[in-house]
């Protein structure tokens, strides 16, 4: 696919960019997160990780991907 | 000797020990102190995952949240709104409700930011949450926070990571005094004395992370925590003496030549 045809999103803080349509669900398998372990914002708003198949990512979308890490 | 179960928000636990998992050299290293610990509960922050480096460990690998209880903390919160949103995705990684609150105010001395402490906690006790809470010693407000619906009272023994030991044993104390809930000392301790003296007050239970994780072995610490613990709490259950200005022998004069 041509290069100007992707779409720019932000996933923690870092650019990437995707093919338009691109869903939530593929990427976190691009990314071989484990969906078990995590926790995603799209947009500031949590999401269902059950309903991730269903979203279609857009352009300037903000993604967090977040774990537990140690704390006190 | 009988002891009354140490419950939080109706979940019975085993050890009055509580374990932050922060600071270790390893995850390794963390887990083989949790498990000399004996702690059942584990503090746990949310962060980030590093999306560059996808094979990085990951806490969960080590320590198995089906085995020791994940408290999921709200540490780097400022306000109430981060507060909400960090333990509403911790939330979402595995159905996470019991919760420590900890809403600093100050980046310096790390105290608990007390107004939007007490706010957070009315707002996530309404969302359903069992919300344990970092606080500082006050009596009045460690009471405000019991009548905003928290299910532990935390509070500071000294900053956070100072490993200063209890500085305000008599508010402590008037806490106990006042409050029914589990009553946990979160911040401060640096030796396993401390954690003895903090059972004898009355205290329910003690949070620990700097003290064992910095320590230079901190799965010896660890055990030496454990063990001041347990023995603090005996102390406190079995009644001490009264403390007398003057000697008192041990020995009888009967008898004496």
């Amino acid at each position: 696919m041509n290069i100007k045809n992707k779409i720019k999103i932000t996933v923690n803080g870092k650019q990437m960019q995707i093919i338009p349509k691109f869903t939530l669900k593929s990427l976190i398998t691009k990314l071989k997160m484990p969906i078990n372990k995590i926790a995603i914002e799209l947009n500031k708003k949590i999401i269902d990780k059950n309903r991730i198949s269903k979203i279609r990512l857009k352009k300037g979308d903000k993604i967090e991907i977040v774990h537990f890490i140690g704390g006190g | 000797m009988f002891d009354k179960k140490f419950k939080i928000a109706n979940k019975i636990f085993k050890s009055r020990l509580i374990v932050g998992t922060g600071k270790y050299k390893s995850f390794s290293e963390c887990a083989k102190a949790i498990k000399t610990s004996g702690a059942d509960i584990v503090t746990v922050a949310v962060r980030r995952v590093n999306i560059s480096n996808k094979n990085k460990a990951r806490l969960m690998d080590y320590i198995d949240p089906k085995k020791i209880t994940y408290l999921p903390n709200t540490a780097g919160c400022f306000t109430a709104e981060d507060a909400i949103r960090t333990l509403r995705l911790a939330r979402e990684i595995g159905g996470w409700k019991l919760v420590k609150l900890e809403v600093l105010g100050d980046k310096r001395n790390l105290f608990p930011e007390m107004i939007e402490t007490l706010r957070s906690t009315e707002l996530l006790t309404k969302e359903g949450f069992k919300v344990m809470v970092y606080c500082n010693d006050d009596p009045l407000m460690a009471k405000r926070l019991e009548n905003a619906g928290a299910v532990a009272i935390m509070p500071l023994a000294a900053p956070i990571g100072s490993g200063l030991g209890i500085q305000n044993k008599v508010n402590i104390k008037i806490i106990r005094k006042q409050t029914k809930l589990p009553l946990i000392i979160d911040a401060g301790i640096g030796q396993a004395s401390d954690a003895s003296i903090a059972m004898e007050l009355g205290c329910d239970g003690v949070l620990i992370n700097t003290a064992i994780a910095k320590a230079k072995n901190p799965s010896q610490m660890a055990e030496a925590m454990k063990l001041a613990v347990i023995s603090g709490r005996k102390s406190y259950l079995s009644g001490r003496i009264n403390p007398n200005l003057f000697g008192s022998a041990s020995t009888s004069n009967k008898g004496i030549i």
